[in-house]
């Protein structure tokens, strides 16, 4: 009689860790593959922010905000809304599910390191980002008739696609904190409005005073001020200001994501 | 307030197991979940052990218990009172995750991934990983590997993650109701897998509420109900601890008469079927046929897991 010996013995193994940068790679490239095999989110994501700078862009043609052209100056509210709504859905709504599923209790229960499987969705949404802003730019460059100094779009890009990393952490504390069949509606439900407010549609200046006096409460306006003063149209506040005000928003919305990742150890799913 | 009530405890079996380290360990370990008046307790005051080379089923209905065992014994959730160690340590612990495998009832997967996608995400968090190819060979997924999980039936995607837990080449594994699911050709494919790997020296853990399964498979069964273990044994001894035999016949004794008989535990009748669940036979058949010259039809039987089952927790709610 044979005897199948499909598995090695375990005992007397050398204490050794899997390779740590091949583990972060697999992680990201697997988030790229999720992306891609779902072209619908990703269509949604990138195009509804070009569309909106073309349609809106267009219609005002010609005109100023900020002591700009219309079409520069939406470079950096169309970019900005593009990128926080990359980041914020690409991270909340994905987190949520997966929570939801189950699927992050898998990896759970496996020597996965947390940080893999948020680094890697982390590089995914900074990713798309810099996609939604090389397109617009190339549109403004063309269609908008945009004519700017070289550093001026690598500081504007610069900003904008950076602004992938705090929207980010938003992302992440709305998906520990809702569940996976309202995510899609809580987030847009925050965000639109948000958006608004933030003068991510229509420059601050023209919105209403009571508008304008709460804006200074919303991270993205502070984002989009700051991708405004790398033009020259920042509507008013320092960079400082505006990036320790991002940074602060930062740190309270992983506070609030990590107490989210204790809790779920308290539960049935997670 | 609830008392406590001893669990029925019989002899394990002379495997010399008990000398072997501990891989996985409960103690005194409570699990409530909400809180206030509205509080269920899930797991109760529970001692657990689980040693290498040993296949430790648990059973019991839906509701008893045994999916919470699993979560607190893989970290996925704390014990609300009391301990869980893997290997001596906190279960939560990266390090202490290397050694095992997981299996869980229901994990979502991310539908756009194919299965080598998968297993090759779920290698590289291992410093040891199997080789890749007899993970899909052991799993049953070879001819698979390339197809995105989405498009998989219910049983393929049951055995991706019988392949997930594979991965690691673990010490202890720990499947939460594996065969679920999984049609009878399977099942028999993957108890052998479960079968080899105890054989190996590795510890498995799985949960059931097939009885079949645990009677098959198991050298030791925890019956749980209600949050408690109410038996801990080989499968005979679970069985010796019930009538071990069952009588049926075609006669006209009545009910009543035929519980005096020696060594009967219950009599019951079905039409003109007397059933009588004995310890020993014999006392009892030579009553039956002394006190019923008319007797036909007449069989013996060993009782079923199940029947040692039902008789454990009927035992347990009479006594509650």
């Amino acid at each position: 009689m044979t005897i199948r010996t499909t598995f090695p013995p375990t005992a007397n193994r050398e204490p050794s860790r899997p390779s740590t940068f091949r583990l972060y790679r697999t992680e990201a490239r697997q988030e790229f593959l999720k992306l891609i095999r779902l072209p619908i989110f990703a269509a949604t994501t990138v195009a509804l922010p070009l569309m909106f700078y073309v349609i809106f862009g267009v219609t005002f043609a010609g005109q100023q905000a900020g002591g700009v052209g219309v079409t520069t100056y939406m470079l950096a509210t169309y970019g900005a809304f593009g990128v926080i709504g990359a980041a914020l859905f690409g991270f909340g709504i994905s987190v949520a599910v997966e929570r939801g599923q189950g699927w992050m209790k898998l990896k759970r229960v496996s020597p996965m390191p947390p940080l893999a499987y948020f680094l890697a969705k982390v590089i995914a949404s900074v990713t798309v980002a810099a996609v939604i802003v090389a397109l617009m730019f190339v549109l403004g460059a063309t269609i908008g008739g945009v004519r700017m100094p070289p550093t001026e779009w690598i500081a504007l890009g610069f900003t904008l696609v950076a602004g992938a990393l705090p929207f980010s952490a938003m992302g992440l504390a709305f998906g520990y904190l809702v569940g996976p069949n309202s995510a899609p509606a809580v987030l847009n439900l925050a965000w639109l409005p948000m958006a608004f407010a933030s003068g991510l549609w229509i420059p601050i200046a023209q919105l209403p005073d009571v508008v304008q006096s709460t804006a200074g409460y919303l991270p993205p306006y502070h984002f989009v001020q700051l991708a405004l003063g790398t033009i020259g149209a920042s509507e008013g506040g320092s960079p400082a200001m505006h990036l320790a005000v991002l940074l602060a928003f930062t740190a309270g919305f992983l506070a609030v994501a990590a107490w989210g990742f204790r809790r779920d150890e308290g539960r049935t799913y997670g | 307030m609830t008392t406590t009530r001893p669990s029925t405890t019989v002899p394990r079996p002379a495997s010399g197991r008990r000398d072997l380290p501990v891989l996985a360990e409960l103690r005194c370990a409570s699990k409530t979940y909400g809180k206030g008046g509205k509080a269920v307790a899930a797991v109760r005051d529970l001692d657990l052990a689980v040693r290498p080379g040993e296949l430790l089923a648990v059973l019991g209905p839906n509701g008893a218990g045994k999916s919470t065992v699993i979560s607190m014994l893989t970290g996925l959730t704390a014990p609300t009172s009391g301990a869980a160690l893997l290997f001596g340590q906190d279960p939560r612990g990266i390090a202490v995750r290397q050694r095992i495998g997981v299996m869980l009832q229901a994990s979502g997967v991310p539908e756009t991934l194919r299965v080598r996608e998968l297993l090759t995400a779920f290698r590289g968090y291992y410093a040891d990983p199997l080789p890749v190819g007899t993970v899909i060979a052991a799993a049953g997924l070879a001819g698979l590997e390339n197809r995105l999980f989405g498009a998989l039936s219910g049983g393929q995607q049951r055995r991706v993650l019988f392949g997930i837990a594979l991965c690691g080449n673990p010490e202890l594994l720990f499947f939460d109701e594996p065969t679920t699911g999984l049609d009878p050709e399977i099942r028999r494919t993957l108890w052998a897998t479960l079968r080899e790997l105890a054989g190996s020296g590795r510890g498995v853990v799985l949960t059931t509420h097939y009885l079949e399964e645990a009677d098959a498979l198991a050298d030791r069964i925890v019956v749980m109900d209600g949050g408690r273990i109410i038996a801990d044994g080989t499968p005979s001894a679970i069985k010796s601890l019930v009538p071990g035999r069952r009588i049926t016949a075609r006669s006209g004794v009545p009910v009543a008469e035929a519980q005096g008989w020696p060594a009967v535990h219950s009599a019951s009748r079905e039409g003109e079927w007397l059933t009588l669940l004995v310890g020993t036979p014999e006392p009892a058949l030579a009553a039956l046929l002394s006190c019923d010259p008319q007797v036909s039809g007449l069989t013996v039987t060993e009782t079923s897991l199940e029947e040692a089952f039902l008789t454990l927790t009927d035992r347990t709610e009479s006594a509650a």
